[in-house]
């Protein structure tokens, strides 16, 4: 049994479902997901979580350059396949309440997507990790270009080219890795065999850096993001913040550092700084943000800047803290735009002023975005909690190695309360307080709405109050990475 | 050797077809001719490569010409199923149309597997004279005319300092024949600088004759002014022809001299990525886009020239491939988009998703190739050169090609754009048989080059 399954029953499914009329196509889509997650569990009861590579394929693909489809699972891969499947069907489930025209291309779009992003996840080959990286993004592009709102071309235009950008400069680094390779292939473990000195090392970093740091997105890579998060129809949003910002988390773990330690170590802590100023930055943008999807979007900024803080710290505690993040971010950034969308659905406005309230007339609903926003800033006993703790602990861990950047760990910390302080803002201002004319006639929710949250609830406290399972398919993998890139630099 | 007998000889019975008003047979037996051509184009093919130079050392059809003679002819074969019905409309000697371009691809395929200067010169110039013809043969339009008329002047002054060139060359080495200067510039420790000046001259000839800037100026207007199937031609056969050329005389003859030769190409090369795209960026012209966006592709195609190796072939065959498939299916929309009432201008590509939903998903694989966007063919070709250039060292020259391929996202996506996300009132649009055979068919084939390229890519 190898993973190939995995990568190509999404394509067969989103060629399948591209050519279903508006209404089957939603069900159609729903079932393939689920239907990938059952494949991803059997995947996961079969996974021994010690640090190899399991399920791996291995055939050429093009000979003449050494390329060969290669993919495999192991600890890091598995979770980001956990994260990738639970969350599309999640998705799906979220998006039942719209009319989109043209339903089966909506779908397809989505679930190729989701084909190239476990390509992304599994590949052991570099020309196939850019493959589906760049097939991850083509219908992500149409996705927000066809369903989204009112500035939707200009702005996704504007994503298209950065992100475009970044992965060529990558494709060249891969490129330069494939010719200094001493047998001419694209496979990784050749990669991280080799040494280059630190000057080739530097431009391979910065060649990766750019691509990554844009997809996350970093500071001052993400002017990008807010735009297109906001215009962005829900789904495509959350296919966006869920899963596709972790590949860039993602190939900063498998790609950047392993192949390129030296320059990555070079320029370690400049790294950090973007990423700590990306939180900060963040937090206090999303303090004056009126429009409720947006102060989401730039929250999330500030996330992804405390989980490459603690990867850039690169122990143990750092990376092991960024992957359980990645699964937990996932599901609460999911959460938060579902809760954003319900709003907006029902009132056609996003705009936090405008609203209040809602709890009295809407408690179920009050319940579940209480749930998701405590998840989101980390409440200890939900699921935000053990990942920005792991991911402190990195960072401090990083800043006694080093003794100087103390700073940098103390700033980062300030994180948790500029979270508490935004998003507690956020819930205070919409949900409590008087009803207005507006808010007096909210829906409570029901039927799939209900059943969507509840699911994203359960997976929020289950996760909070037991993510050892989670921590552990990864732990074996991540101490081997980490210590063989340790032993690297001490070299 | 059967395939220029066979290529030379159809044209001369399709003008008899023509004498005795045999039009409906023209395009049938024009294509079963070039399938036959193929066919023994393809039988050619040697696994060891071991073709021997024939009619006393003149041509040398080995695996570089089957590939590209192979690549040509299938080009044409399409462009013709795109004729349908197009010739007739401009005028009534249909069969000379169908003649000339034979003639040109019997130039094309002398210029693949030429073995001597000689043959090299007739080659381009039977190509070069037929298309100056083809340019103008819409009568009675202006710019027609004026297309002709560019391209005759322009053409003829290159070919000048092509024969220049030559001349020098020979004067110098003392052979025509391609083994000879190859033995001559191996065995000379102090080459002559006639010589040099002679490889001077042949690259602004065929610098011209493939349209790389600053030889390009001729490009925009006669592409404009030709009729879009010759444009069509001329911006994907004849551009591969050109670059096989190039490919095959540098890669002979010149490799080792390649100190004096790279420096000046990759000035050019960086000249033409950024005129080609920096150009097409203004354009308001969906077919004036596509003759700038062919200027830059020229550019690509010459990184392999710049770093000149054994993958060299096979980049240029697998990227020409691809740019040629690509912009057959998109002169081919232009084509429909104009005769149903719109101009070649952007707007009137708005709403062709509603329109014709066929018609829009296979421009968009066009210009997703034409793009260099992953699972297509463009990006397997722009992968090659890219990898050919970086493994030179190059680095430079990839990161310029890397800006410029961003910035060439910005032409092609306009179009993607138009189509699908600006509304248009304008009615449905019909697609005759014939184009959908050719439009699926290259869109087949650009996706499946583009997931597995080792289906063209290991025949050279």
């Amino acid at each position: 049994m190898t993973v190939s399954i995995l990568l190509f029953l999404p394509i067969v499914a989103a060629v399948i479902t591209a050519l279903l009329k508006n209404g089957i196509a939603k069900h159609a889509a729903l079932f393939f997901s689920v239907a990938q997650l059952v494949i991803a569990l059997i995947f996961l009861s079969k996974f021994v979580p010690d640090a190899s590579t399991q399920f791996v394929i291995d055939v050429p693909w093009i000979s003449s350059y050494g390329i060969y489809f290669s993919a495999g699972i192991d600890g890091i891969s598995m979770v980001l396949v956990l994260l990738t499947t639970v969350l599309v069907p999640l998705i799906i489930l979220t998006t039942y309440q719209h009319q989109y025209k043209n339903e089966g291309a909506f779908y397809g779009l989505i679930l190729f997507m989701q084909a190239g992003m476990l390509v992304v996840f599994t590949a052991l080959d570099g020309f196939l990790f850019y493959v589906g990286w760049e097939a991850a993004l083509i219908p992500i592009y149409f996705i927000c270009a066809l369903w989204g709102g009112e500035n939707r071309i200009r702005i996704t235009i504007k994503f298209f080219i950065y992100t475009f950008a970044g992965s060529l400069f990558m494709l060249v680094g891969i490129i330069y890795l494939y010719l200094q390779s001493p047998d001419k292939t694209f496979d990784i473990h050749n990669f991280y065999k080799m040494t280059l000195d630190v000057k080739h090392q530097s431009w391979v970093f910065w060649a990766f850096f750019l691509a990554f740091a844009i997809k996350m997105p970093l500071f001052p890579f993400h002017t990008w993001q807010p735009d297109t998060y906001t215009e962005a129809p829900s789904g495509g949003t959350m296919m966006l913040s869920g899963i596709m910002l972790k590949m860039g988390i993602y190939g900063v773990i498998r790609w950047m550092i392993p192949n390129a330690p030296l320059g990555f170590f070079h320029f370690q802590a400049l790294a950090m700084i973007l990423g700590v100023i990306g939180v900060v930055y963040a937090s206090i943008i999303a303090f004056k943000q009126k429009d409720g999807k947006r102060l989401v979007a730039y929250s999330s900024i500030a996330h992804v800047g405390l989980i490459a803080a603690g990867i850039f710290a690169w122990n143990i505690a750092g990376v092991q803290g960024a992957m359980i993040q990645m699964l937990n971010h996932g599901i609460n950034v999911v959460g938060m735009f579902f809760i954003w969308d319900i709003i907006s659905r029902r009132l056609n406005t996003r705009e936090i002023d405008q609203l209040g309230g809602i709890a009295k007339v809407a408690p179920r609903f009050a319940i579940g975005f209480l749930i998701i926003l405590l998840g989101t800033v980390g409440l200890p006993l939900t699921n935000g909690f053990i990942g920005e703790f792991l991911l402190l602990k990195g960072v401090f861990d990083f800043s006694v190695q080093h003794y100087v950047n103390l700073v940098l760990a103390i700033i980062a910390g300030l994180t948790i309360i500029f979270g508490a302080v935004y998003m507690l803002r956020m819930y205070k201002n919409v949900m409590q307080g008087e009803t207005n004319p507006l808010t007096a006639t909210f829906a409570d929710v029901s039927g799939t709405e209900k059943f969507t949250l509840c699911l994203i609830c359960v997976l929020v406290i289950a996760l909070g109050i037991y993510p050892q399972p989670i921590l552990h398919i990864s732990e074996a993998a991540v101490t081997q990475l980490v210590n063989q890139i340790g032993s690297k630099f001490t070299m | 050797m059967n395939t220029i007998i066979i290529i030379s000889v159809l044209p001369i019975v399709l003008l008899y077809l023509g004498l005795y008003k045999a039009q409906k047979a023209l395009l049938p037996v024009t294509v079963i001719g070039l399938l036959a051509a193929l066919a023994c184009a393809i039988c050619q093919w040697t696994a060891k490569d071991t073709a021997a130079p024939i009619y006393t050392g003149m041509l040398l059809f080995n695996n570089f010409s089957v590939v590209f003679s192979s690549v040509t002819i299938v080009s044409t074969i399409l462009i013709l199923l795109l004729s349908k019905g197009y010739f007739e409309r401009i005028s009534r000697h249909t069969a000379e149309y169908y003649a000339i371009i034979l003639f040109s691809l019997a130039g094309i395929i002398v210029m693949v597997s030429f073995n001597n200067l000689v043959m090299l010169f007739i080659g381009i110039e039977i190509m070069s004279v037929s298309l100056y013809i083809l340019a103008g043969i819409k009568k009675s339009d202006f710019a027609s005319n004026e297309a002709a008329l560019k391209y005759f002047l322009m053409g003829a002054f290159s070919t000048g300092f092509l024969l220049f060139g030559m001349a020098l060359l020979y004067g110098s080495s003392g052979s025509f024949n391609m083994d000879a200067i190859r033995e001559y510039v191996v065995n000379h420790p102090h080459i002559d600088p006639m010589f040099y000046t002679g490889i001077a001259l042949l690259i602004v000839g065929l610098c011209f004759k493939v349209g790389a800037a600053p030889f390009h100026f001729w490009t925009p207007d006669v592409y404009e002014g030709a009729p879009t199937l010759i444009t069509a031609f001329m911006s994907t056969v004849v551009k591969t022809a050109g670059f096989a050329a190039f490919l095959r005389l540098f890669s002979a003859c010149f490799q080792p001299l390649s100190d004096f030769w790279t420096p000046i190409l990759l000035v050019i090369t960086i000249i033409t990525l950024f005129i080609g795209n920096i150009t097409a960026l203004y354009q308001q012209s969906f077919k004036r886009m596509l003759a700038f966006s062919s200027i830059s592709h020229a550019g690509y195609l010459l990184f392999a020239i710049v770093s000149l190796g054994a993958a060299s072939g096979n980049s240029v065959f697998v990227y020409a491939t691809a740019y040629s498939i690509a912009s057959i299916i998109a002169f081919g929309g232009l084509i429909l988009v104009q005769q149903q009432g719109g101009s070649d201008n952007f707007e009137s590509f708005n709403g062709l998703g509603k329109r014709n939903p066929f018609l829009a998903f296979v421009l968009t694989v066009a210009m997703l190739s034409l793009a260099g966007i992953p699972l297509t063919a463009g990006f397997i070709g722009k992968f090659f050169m890219f990898s050919g250039a970086v493994s030179r060292y190059h680095i430079g020259l990839v990161i310029i090609a890397v800006i410029n391929a961003i910035i060439s996202i910005f032409y092609y996506f306009r179009v993607i754009i138009a189509m699908y996300f600006r509304a248009d009132e304008r009615a449905e649009l019909t697609v005759p048989v014939y184009y959908k055979v050719v439009f699926a068919l290259s869109a087949l084939a650009t996706i499946l080059i583009g997931v597995y390229p080792d289906l063209i890519a290991r025949f050279i």
